[in-house]
């Protein structure tokens, strides 16, 4: 195997043969003299015919390429007739030089005046000598350099491409570039970009391969490595997966046997929440509200508040938004609700909890949630964190019913919350697992304790059971209240498919894992994703638990999660 | 001989594709037009149709550049390159 490192300027990975551009054309000789018989006004008429029909190519090309390389092509057209490139040209014939030398030497001038430049103009020096190899071809009669056609779709190998190279080649034929010279502001990088093809540039030595060669790139490495092995087939698959299915979220969580497991998302406000949408999410599953006055030493107004839910409601018209009412406390402290002299802050006055030390707080935000509501066309949820018991449920419900919010939900963090489901449920209408706390509490482990990071693992078994009896209590409570996910857990692809098999029906995350989780949900029937929960259920250890469920779910290992 | 000057207003400045679209519109103009930065002497002042020597002037956004022309519609010509100069070509 022979490697050329290089610099990564578009990822993907992909095998593949390569193709060589083909050679530069052959340099005019040094002192290359006008034919006998041609005059210099003839010759110069030549060189301005030859210019011309360039450009006229050119502009052909640049009328068929995409915006991106038309603004290029169209640049690189107008320096084939460039009055500084003629004019230094004719001056040499005047002097006696053929055109094709001439021209050559123009040319090469403002190359070197460019190339001085340095950064951006010196990449443009590469038009200009592509012009001048395109000019001489026609004043050659000979056809002009291009990418070579080929039946088979292949790795274009080149010393760097010009603009009228990359804007005309065909994706479906040319899967990646490589290049021995260029940066990674050349066209080569800014084409292979924007046409999604894996690229490495300045990778020296490429361009004495053999046509047919067989190599390996790595476009995000930059690498090029000849004799591709199994790893690298391997790696090229897991790409080639990757690129279909984990760039964007459809915004259809689902199972494969089409059970519908909407995938949310949690946000800290209007910015994020736009992003959300964006990126495809069905709605909010967790509004941290107190993300939206972290820094506040005094309670926001309702005004301020209005306007801050506001912001996340408009961005899901129609859709789902649950939100949290403020979660002070423990590793987020708010002066204006929280007693830093506690001595064991995670089991203290936090949360819900903060109603009874601070009186009129959480009703004036679910004032403020329910003025931000109306008007806005999102379904608006409201839960309250730390709920213990069925009392503290049954209370936070009718504080949302005088406020006229009409879907009051809570948290379950709490094990007794866990396990006496059925009868919260009896009292709100869903309930949403914050598996951080939940499995902090169940661990009786403090999350920010680095040396309890073993016990602080939503794969705990513990954990996982807990997860059960949430969901076996919302169905005896008989009314098919729902039980979501809006911790961690529910980002990694593999413990997402084992909660959705221990009956969880949405599933809330940070808005980056929504594709990931939902390309690995649709790989199961809802009865393999029972089957891998009941398999986590009974590991012994959370290694076990995760092994057995991955086990289960080959397409992590070809996705590369 | 009339003059202006003019502060270049495309954010890449004189550059890839504000360059071509000045370049096409100066030789578009029938006149021949010079452009220099300014504070250079007259003598180094490049032709406004070339492309090429619009690379090489390197203008930068916010950068003050001198244009020239003689003889019949050089006003005319040089109001408008002007106006172009001052627009910002990489928003358009």
């Amino acid at each position: 195997m022979q490697n050329f490192p290089g610099v990564g300027v578009s990822p993907g990975r992909i095998v593949g043969t390569i193709r060589q551009m083909p050679r530069p054309l052959a340099e005019p000789p040094t002192g290359d003299k006008l034919a006998p018989g041609t005059s210099a006004e003839e010759a110069a008429d030549a060189l301005r015919v030859a210019a011309k029909a360039v450009q006229s190519q050119l502009r052909e090309r640049a009328a068929g390429a995409s915006a991106d390389a038309k603004a290029v092509l169209e640049a690189t057209a107008l320096m084939a007739t460039d009055p500084m490139l003629i004019k230094a040209s004719i001056k040499l014939i005047n002097a006696g030089s053929s055109a094709e030398r001439a021209v050559w030497e123009a040319a090469e001038a403002v190359a070197a005046m460019l190339v001085n430049l340095g950064g951006y103009m010196a990449e443009r020096a590469t038009d200009v000598l592509d012009v001048r190899a395109r000019i001489v071809a026609s004043l050659r009669g000979v056809p002009a350099p291009g990418i070579p056609s080929s039946a088979t779709p292949f790795i274009l190998i080149a010393e760097d491409l010009a603009p009228a190279d990359t804007a005309t080649l065909d994706p479906v034929k040319v899967i990646a570039l490589v290049t021995a010279g260029g940066g990674p502001q050349s066209h080569t990088a800014i084409i292979a970009r924007s046409l999604g093809l894996p690229a490495v540039v300045a990778a020296a030595g490429v361009d004495q391969l053999a046509d047919g060669t067989e190599v390996y790139v790595d476009g995000a490495a930059g690498t090029i490595a000849t004799e591709p092995g199994d790893s690298e087939r391997a790696a090229a698959l897991a790409w080639a997966a990757n690129a279909s299915t984990l760039a964007v979220f459809d915004g259809h969580g689902t199972t494969a046997d089409g059970h519908l497991v909407p995938l949310l998302a949690n946000v800290g406000g209007a910015k994020d929440a736009v992003k959300a949408a964006a990126a495809g999410a069905q709605g909010v599953g967790l509004l941290r509200t107190e993300f939206c006055f972290l820094e506040r030493e005094t309670e926001p107004t309702i005004d301020e508040q209005v306007k801050a839910y506001r912001g996340v409601f408009d961005a899901f018209p129609g859709k789902k938004v649950v939100v949290r009412t403020l979660d002070a406390g423990a590793d987020k402290p708010l002066p204006f609700l929280t007693d830093a002299s506690e001595p064991n802050p995670a089991l203290g006055v936090r949360g819900y909890r903060t109603d009874m030390s601070s009186p009129g707080v959480l009703e004036r935000q679910l004032a403020a949630i329910a003025q931000a509501a109306d008007g806005a066309t999102a379904e608006v949820w409201v839960m309250a964190p730390m709920i213990s018991t069925p009392d503290e449920a049954a209370r936070f419900a009718s504080l949302c019913a005088a406020a006229g919010l009409k879907t009051p939900g809570v948290m379950v963090e709490v094990p007794s919350a866990a396990v006496t489901s059925e009868s919260i449920l009896g009292q709100v209408e869903f309930a949403s697992l914050g598996t951080n706390d939940l499995t902090q509490y169940t661990m009786a482990a403090d999350r920010q304790l680095g040396p309890l990071a073993a016990l602080n693992n939503p794969w705990q078994p513990a954990v996982l059971q807990l997860v059960r009896l949430t969901v076996a209590g919302a169905l005896a409570e008989g009314s098919g209240k729902p039980v979501g996910v809006c911790g961690e857990a529910a980002a990694d692809p593999a413990l997402a498919v084992v909660l959705v098999g221990l009956g969880v029906s949405t599933l809330s995350m940070t808005a980056r894992s929504l594709a990931a989780v939902g390309a690995v949900l649709a790989t199961v029937t809802l009865k393999e994703a029972q089957e891998i929960a009941t398999l986590a259920l009974r590991a012994t250890s959370p290694a076990e638990a995760r092994d057995r469920a991955r086990g289960k779910l080959p397409i992590l290992a070809e996705l590369g999660l | 001989m009339s003059e202006r000057k003019a502060t270049v207003a495309s954010s890449s400045g004189l550059h890839a594709r504000p360059a071509s679209l000045f370049a096409e519109a100066a030789g578009e103009t029938g006149v021949e037009v010079t452009i220099a930065m300014d504070g250079a002497p007259a003598d180094d002042a490049m032709d406004a149709s070339s492309i090429l020597s619009l690379m090489t002037l390197g203008a930068e956004h916010g950068s003050v550049v001198v244009l020239r022309a003689e003889g019949e519609g050089a006003d005319a010509a040089l109001d408008t390159l002007v106006k172009l100069l001052e627009t910002d070509l990489d928003a358009v």
